[in-house]
């Protein structure tokens, strides 16, 4: 699996080339600024990107400029943006094309390495892997929305995982119940919240992330 | 040199919008209305005259600062009426006060400062001049049209009573004596006059009210000097403030970089040491403490990121004041709708105020308002980024109810920005600032 890497710290950035090689990926670039960034997106089409949101040559939000002007050309390229800082905003703006392959991380999750890459295997295959905070943030800030008012604590919990794009296996598996018991909560979900069923994983998890950012 | 002062007079005695034809049928009774001021203005000067002539003797320096106080009160009501009614603006000239001091010592410099101000003697020259010249700007249309109108009443019957009674009296050129009401010619001349005196009084009406704005500025309003004198008095309260500010941001940076990520860090580094002690001889306890510090060393960044949050917000940093109130909104428990119309972005010091100023008035509107919506409007006028924050809560905040709003009103001062709270009982809360800045120029997106 090809895999660009935009990180400008370099001691990160060769940790992440060395954790994802260890991992059986393939590194097509390994830049430091945002308009290499997008020339490497564009240039070598990778099956997933790695990108730091705040790059040189400015140190804003450029990784995520060029994450997001890479998938307006090529719809669909997936991305995993790591930050310091989740940001709902960016979140939002990420998730807006609804095509999903999209990953928004906070920097600390690559501590875990096993999760993280995991996440990056997600994102390739076009899934979504959303970090807790974004996750839970976006549940808070839906509170007054009487229809995830009315699920139970179980259903909330299940609700969080499922968006931050974690398979029904996964979501047992941290739940420590059977994989029966979370296809019934994700039903609940779906019946309470007036969304269509669907049984493909992705595209249950985008329905979820939508209503989420209504 | 516009002070923030100047400002601050605009938005707190904003003109209401009147048509034009409005402006031409009051601007005659409001030109009366000022040479009806004149009366009291009259006799306050009369009174302040007579104080000053007794001011070798103790009785007129005990009485003077209370003729002053009395004076200016006189003449506010000119200022307040020519901001009103005028397109010109006029600030209260006077130097700042000392503190009230008790005793003879107090008064003597109270009486000082009063009679070396020079603002005092403006004013009674106002109070000298204008009874006549109000008579030949702002009073004339007033005058005129009554004039016009007393033609009528000479044309409809005044004057044949005072030909029937033998009187003799002129109306403008017109003599009126026995047999004016006989007279067609004199009659439709009267009318002709009569109707041109309203007619003149009614078109001039506004044009001389604004002369006599530019007047009342030259008299009432504060000389170069005096500007100066209230600009450094300003900038000496806003400065204060702004070092006191940033001083306890400091320290509040302090405490918490001390209580939490450095003492995480400390937790850590003994963690570590017990961890190399431990390695060989219990290494089943060991993975349990190295678990524990990656915890801590989690912990710590969290709070870091919380910390660096609150000193200057990411979104800020990236984007700008539009996109950070917008992250603002996205984590507000009410439903807050962001409209943001800036054509790039202001000087980072102001859009670091101008965003801790909208964070704060949210947190209010959260706590205080009821509101269940707030709207946001963000945009760059004349020169000024404007905001305003409504919600549709109970209203009735003030800005010294504990509400934080003065506070605010402080440090958005600190840039001669000013805060204006419009917040009836019942609803809505309309709070707007303004901030004078320049923008930079538009960011290019890179590509």
């Amino acid at each position: 699996m090809r895999v660009v890497i935009a990180e400008d710290l370099a001691l990160l950035r060769e940790g992440l080339v060395s954790l994802l090689e260890t991992h059986d990926f393939e590194i097509a670039a390994a830049v430091d600024n945002g308009p290499s960034l997008l020339k490497a997106l564009l240039d070598h089409r990778p099956d997933v990107a790695v990108v730091d949101v705040r790059l040189p040559p400015s140190f804003t939000d450029e990784g995520l400029q060029a994450a997001l002007e890479a998938r307006r050309q090529v719809p669909g390229m997936p991305v995993l943006v790591l930050s310091q800082y989740v940001e709902q905003l960016y979140a939002r703006e990420l998730l807006a094309d609804g095509t999903g392959g999209i990953g928004y991380l906070l920097k600390d999750r690559v501590f875990d390495a096993a999760q993280f890459v995991d996440a990056v295997r997600r994102v390739a295959a076009g899934g979504t892997a959303m970090d807790p905070e974004v996750i839970s943030r976006l549940v808070a800030s839906n509170t007054r929305n009487t229809p995830i008012s009315r699920l139970t604590p179980r259903e909330t919990e299940v609700l969080e995982l499922m968006a931050q794009g974690r398979s029904n296996a996964a979501i047992a598996e941290r739940l420590v119940v059977t994989e029966r018991a979370v296809t019934k909560h994700t039903a609940n979900i779906f019946t309470k919240l007036d969304l269509p069923v669907t049984g493909d994983d992705n595209r249950r998890v985008l329905a979820v992330l939508a209503y989420l950012n209504r | 040199m516009t002070s923030g002062l100047a400002k601050e007079t605009r938005v707190t005695e904003t003109r209401p919008r009147e048509t034009r034809l409005q402006q031409h049928v009051r601007a005659p009774w409001r030109g009366l209305a000022f040479g009806l001021l004149g009366i009291p203005a009259m006799l306050t000067g009369a009174w302040f005259i007579t104080v000053v002539s007794m001011i070798s003797s103790f009785l007129g320096v005990l009485l003077f600062p209370s003729a002053v106080m009395l004076l200016r009160t006189q003449l506010d009501a000119y200022r307040s009426r020519i901001n009103k009614w005028t397109d010109t603006r006029i600030e209260r000239p006077y130097l700042p006060q000392p503190e009230v001091e008790p005793g003879f010592q107090g008064m003597l410099k109270r009486f000082v400062r009063l009679i070396t101000d020079p603002a005092t003697w403006r004013d009674y020259l106002w109070v000298v001049l204008d009874p006549v010249l109000v008579l030949f700007t702002a009073a004339l249309p007033g005058l005129l049209v009554l004039y016009g109108l007393w033609g009528y009443v000479v044309a409809a019957f005044t004057g044949r009573w005072i030909g029937h009674y033998g009187g003799s009296d002129w109306y403008a050129y017109i003599h009126i004596t026995e047999g004016y009401d006989k007279d067609v010619s004199r009659i439709v001349s009267t009318l002709v006059v009569a109707t041109a005196c309203i007619a003149a009084g009614l078109l001039i009406g506004p044009k001389m009210l604004n002369v006599y704005g530019r007047w009342g500025r030259f008299i009432l309003g504060p000389t170069k000097k005096s500007e100066l004198a209230l600009r450094v008095r300003h900038l000496t309260e806003t400065r204060s403030e702004a070092v006191d500010a940033s001083a306890a941001e400091l320290r509040r940076i302090e405490r918490d970089l001390h209580d939490g990520a450095q003492a995480r860090l400390v937790a850590m580094g003994m963690s570590l040491g017990a961890i190399e002690h431990l390695l060989d001889r219990d290494p089943e306890k060991a993975r349990i403490l190295l678990a524990e510090a990656r915890q801590s060393s989690a912990k710590a960044l969290h709070e870091l990121r919380d910390l660096v949050r609150g000193i200057h917000p990411p979104v800020l940093a990236d984007r700008g004041i539009g996109d950070a109130v917008k992250a603002l909104a996205l984590d507000h428990p009410l439903r807050v709708e962001v409209a943001s119309d800036l054509p790039s972005r202001p000087e980072p010091p102001v859009e670091s105020a101008a965003y801790f100023a909208v964070s704060e008035i949210l947190t209010n509107a959260a706590k205080h308002s009821g509101a269940a919506r707030v709207w946001v409007d963000l945009r760059y006028e004349d020169g000024m980024l404007r905001i305003t924050v409504t919600d549709d809560g109970h209203g009735g905040a003030t800005l010294d109810g504990g509400t934080g709003l003065r506070g605010i009103e402080r440090r958005i001062g600190t840039f001669d920005g000013i805060l204006a709270l419009n917040s009836p009982v019942g609803g809505p809360t309309i709070v707007t600032m303004e901030l004078p800045c320049a923008l930079s120029s538009p960011k290019t997106s890179p590509s």
